[in-house]
């Protein structure tokens, strides 16, 4: 009996607790700490997240910081009418979408046949191992692979170029020939997230039931049949989702990288849409012009993703929202 | 059992190894070598190109790089903002992390969504530029840590977790008196010790390897941390980081090459310590991270 009443009067206190006060001020004045700890938080959002999303206002003015954002001149779609006719533009696009069309077609596969290999080793401490080595390039800044990139592909002194010159008496200018800009990217970008990459896999193969290998061992499956109608389609929705995202970054190709990989040489090739606003907002303090570029690169983002996610609803894909 | 033996299976188990373990081989062999040069003379790196044991052992580059003043006043600053950055994140982060958990609060729901939205579209470079220097933070230290002082992906990860502890835990102590804030200093941060030390990790690495923000922000060179340094000596294979004339002019000066390469171990060193713990608990904030709510 007694505890009974002890636990019935602590629910009472809970629910009163839970409630706050009765009034809608009451509510507010009893959880007067809870947002003393969200203001800092919901600060750092407005100052630095929806100020600037208000800023790309900017994109349709001809803003002077002399005058400010509130005295200066409306010009409506001039900027982006400028930027579309820039002969400068043709070359941001396709540099951009040749280097999104190659990241697709030998990056993106990279990290789902490492994590299909590393699903077959049958020794735990032989998989972990590697797991552990090829997880470690994620870590390392993108200044870091860019240095390396350096110290082995210069002509003076860089170790491949030494080697090739020792054996074949020849070098090869990779940092500046714009033939090899592509492939050091796409390179860069498989020797550091790879390994990393098959995380996310590696997790949704953890979940495949081995009743069902075993079961198809017994109906005569080999390895690539088991492999094929099992191992595939459980990481499938994974591969769709991840695709989805990708969409969303086709004109977003990594402002680091390109910028350190970036030189006069091979700026034909290399310019992109992030390091050329970089260029003319920081640079050359065209604030409005490099707005309206930001602005018509993060719009085509968000209408690729939704609509890639609208295709893969369609073909009876969960999408990412 | 999963498989079973046949020949064109073992020897698919064979060749699978053999690539995966050149794979790995391929992701650490660059820090070998450039550990290894690191501690080599110029000539041994002219003249045997690649080795992994130098055959004279001399730490010249090093005691060079340590006789600057600019690579060690990077590095100074490098830890700086690793550490106050990261000391900035964990409060916000929390702070925020732990009002939103409470799906009775009034207003959550918009923030929260405000929170979404953040990672679906944002103002961009030189929108985020013009609030900072507005902000008067251009070539201040605050620059490099205040405008990524929470990563949304991260606040929804720890809210959840926050979500997470039983209610009765915190209405126990409640009654007993407790108020929101000391319920967050003794009753919930106690027991979310392993999230936190995960996310203070990755907030750090991420403070250490930044470059984006130094390049933005910071003009003056005597504010700029490791990884700009780093790059004009390696990629610009220049020393202009303004005082070179501040050193010791008797210090005879070593090979570049082997300069470059000392500087790329100082960058890579502690990402390298920290790994092990790193590696302990990424597998599972990814797996978290995963998981819708």
């Amino acid at each position: 009996m007694k505890t009974a009443s002890a636990s019935a009067s602590a629910e009472a206190a809970e629910a009163s607790v839970r409630a706050g006060g009765s009034t809608r001020w009451g509510r507010l004045w009893k959880n007067r700490w809870l947002y003393v700890l969200l203001a800092p938080g919901l600060l750092y959002f407005l100052i630095f997240k929806y100020v600037p999303m208000w800023g790309v206002l900017l994109a349709f003015q001809n803003f002077s910081p002399f005058h400010g954002f509130w005295k200066s001149e409306w010009v409506g779609f001039e900027h982006f009418r400028v930027f579309f006719t820039n002969p400068e533009f043709f070359m941001l696009l396709r540099n951009s979408l040749i280097l999104s069309f190659y990241n697709l077609i030998f990056f993106f596969p990279a990290p789902i046949i490492l994590a299909l290999l590393l699903n077959e080793v049958r020794v735990a401490l032989f998989k972990r191992t590697i797991q552990t080595l090829v997880y470690v390039p994620h870590f390392i800044s993108m200044v870091i692979v860019a240095s390396l990139t350096y110290v082995f592909l210069t002509t003076e002194g860089g170790l491949v170029n030494e080697l090739l010159d020792r054996y074949f008496g020849f070098k090869i200018s990779f940092l500046t020939d714009p033939a090899w800009f592509r492939p050091i990217i796409i390179l860069q970008t498989i020797w550091k997230e790879c390994g990393f990459g098959t995380i996310i896999f590696l997790a949704a193969l953890a979940s495949v039931d081995v009743e069902q290998y075993e079961a198809a061992i017994i109906d005569g499956a080999n390895r690539w049949q088991q492999m094929w109608h099992i191992t595939l389609p459980a990481i499938r929705s994974t591969i769709v989702i991840l695709l989805i995202l990708r969409m969303g970054d086709v004109l977003d190709n990594g402002f680091e990288q390109i910028y350190l990989m970036l030189n006069p040489l091979n700026r034909e090739v290399a310019e992109v849409f992030d390091t050329y606003v970089y260029f003319m907002g920081i640079t050359q303090g065209a604030f409005s012009y490099s707005t309206a570029v930001g602005l018509f690169k993060s719009v085509v983002g968000i209408i690729l993703v939704t609509l890639a996610n609208w295709t893969a609803k369609k073909f009876g894909q969960s999408g990412i929202y | 059992m999963r498989h079973y033996r046949t020949i064109p299976g073992t020897i698919f188990d064979i060749c699978n190894c053999l690539f995966l373990g050149l794979f790995a081989l391929a992701a650490v062999l660059p820090f070998i070598y450039v550990f290894a040069g690191s501690f080599a003379s110029d000539t041994e790196l002219t003249r045997r190109a690649f080795f992994l044991v130098p055959e004279r052992f001399t730490t010249a580059a090093y005691e060079y790089i340590f006789s600057t003043d600019t690579i060690v006043r990077s590095i100074g600053v490098s830890i700086y903002v690793t550490t106050v950055g990261t000391l900035i994140n964990l409060f916000f982060t929390v702070t925020m992390a732990y009002a939103l958990s409470k799906r009775h609060l009034a207003g959550r729901n918009f923030v929260l969504n405000l929170v979404v939205f953040s990672m679906l579209f944002g103002g961009g470079m030189i929108p985020t530029y013009l609030v900072v220097r507005e902000l008067h933070l251009l070539d201040t230290y605050w620059a490099l840590m205040l405008p990524g002082a929470i990563s949304a992906f991260n606040l929804i990860i720890v809210k959840n977790f926050f979500q997470e502890i039983p209610a009765e835990l915190e209405d126990a102590a409640k009654i007993d008196g407790c108020h929101d804030l000391a319920l967050l200093w003794r009753i919930v941060l106690p027991l979310s010790m392993p999230v936190l030390a995960t996310f203070t990790l990755f907030y750090a690495v991420g403070h250490w390897n930044n470059y984006y923000s130094a390049l933005l922000y910071i003009n003056e060179p005597s504010k700029w941390p490791l990884q700009v340094i780093l790059r004009q000596i390696v990629m610009l294979s220049q020393m202009a980081a303004g005082d070179l004339n501040a050193m010791d002019p008797n210090f005879e000066k070593p090979p570049d090459q082997s300069i470059k390469l000392a500087v790329i171990v100082v960058g890579t060193i502690p990402i390298l310590i920290v790994y092990p713990f790193l590696q302990k608990h990424f597998a599972k904030g990814v797996l978290l991270g995963s998981v819708k709510g």
